[in-house]
């Protein structure tokens, strides 16, 4: 029964999600699209598995939310800070610098959500991975200490995420 | 003051907020003057601009007639797209060797963009200095 279970939904979650989303494609909830939303949701993951070989397990649902709810205040905030470089400092004092995080994720999964959380939050940009994944390699705008930044990396997001794919 | 009366203030709120990041936005693109720096404002500014003009779309539809969750779909591809982009265009940046060196990673050979197999290398040469 497990097993057979697993075999039909290889990601639960992602079969959720497709059933959401296909929901609000629709714009409106009716039986006929539910039902239609969760057979979507069990055909996509089921033939793209095996594209997918060393996926994580699982994810902690509560702490992907609370993780979410962290990112959007600091894209609230970061937007702010952003808006207020460009229109007040000359270009002459701003001082971009390249921050190397080193990095104790694993799965590519949970490296690539880190580095679109980094592009999205506080004047810092992810522009590349080291050639072993290893390391992330970040450009800031403006700071006057690089290791700041990467220990803010390391100590909001990082940590949080480690805790959230198993 | 009536439901109707607070909805169109919000939705003003949310157009002029709207508006104003987005115009900071292409101040900055036009502002900074290297390629990289150049790269924060629009991935940054861009998404509380249009999220916001989302949000005005949102509640205007909900007050105004049918009300409509397009805007959410919005939302999330446009968060889940904007950094691959921002991406892409760093490690042109990078490719083309038109920013700043980076410091080599402390743990690896090198960055995966600078990575090139043996038999490409002529060919990102001539690349580079075009």
């Amino acid at each position: 029964m497990v097993k057979i279970f697993h075999w039909l939904l290889p990601h639960p979650f992602l079969t959720l999600l497709l059933a959401v989303v296909w929901i609000l494609l629709q714009n409106q909830v009716s039986a006929g699209m539910v039902v239609f939303g969760l057979i979507l949701g069990i055909i996509i993951p089921r033939a793209t598995a095996s594209w997918w070989p060393d996926r994580p397990q699982g994810i902690r649902l509560t702490r992907m939310v609370s993780y979410m709810v962290i990112v959007l205040w600091d894209i609230l905030v970061a937007n702010v800070q952003v808006a207020w470089i460009v229109l007040t400092r000359p270009n002459s004092k701003l001082r971009p610098a390249w921050v190397v995080v080193p990095l104790d994720l694993v799965q590519p999964e949970a490296i690539s959500v880190l580095a679109g959380t980094i592009t999205l939050t506080p004047g810092t940009v992810s522009a590349d991975l080291s050639d072993e994944g290893h390391s992330l390699l970040v450009h800031a705008l403006d700071t006057d200490d690089p290791d700041a930044v990467r220990d803010q990396i390391k100590e909001r997001y990082e940590r949080r995420l480690k805790g959230i794919f198993v | 003051m009536s439901m109707d009366v607070i909805a169109t203030f919000a939705v003003a709120i949310c157009l002029f907020v709207g508006a104003i990041f987005s115009l900071v936005g292409s101040i900055g693109l036009l502002k900074f003057n290297d390629s990289m720096t150049r790269l924060h404002a629009p991935t940054k500014v861009g998404t509380v601009g249009v999220g916001s003009l989302l949000l005005a779309s949102m509640i205007h539809s909900y007050t105004y007639g049918e009300g409509s969750m397009h805007e959410l779909l919005i939302m999330a591809f446009l968060f889940v797209t904007a950094p691959i982009s921002a991406n892409f265009i760093a490690k042109v940046n990078m490719h083309k060797r038109s920013c700043d060196t980076p410091p080599s990673p402390p743990r690896d050979g090198t960055w995966s963009t600078y990575n090139v197999p043996e038999e490409d290398r002529e060919l990102a040469e001539a690349d580079t200095s075009s």
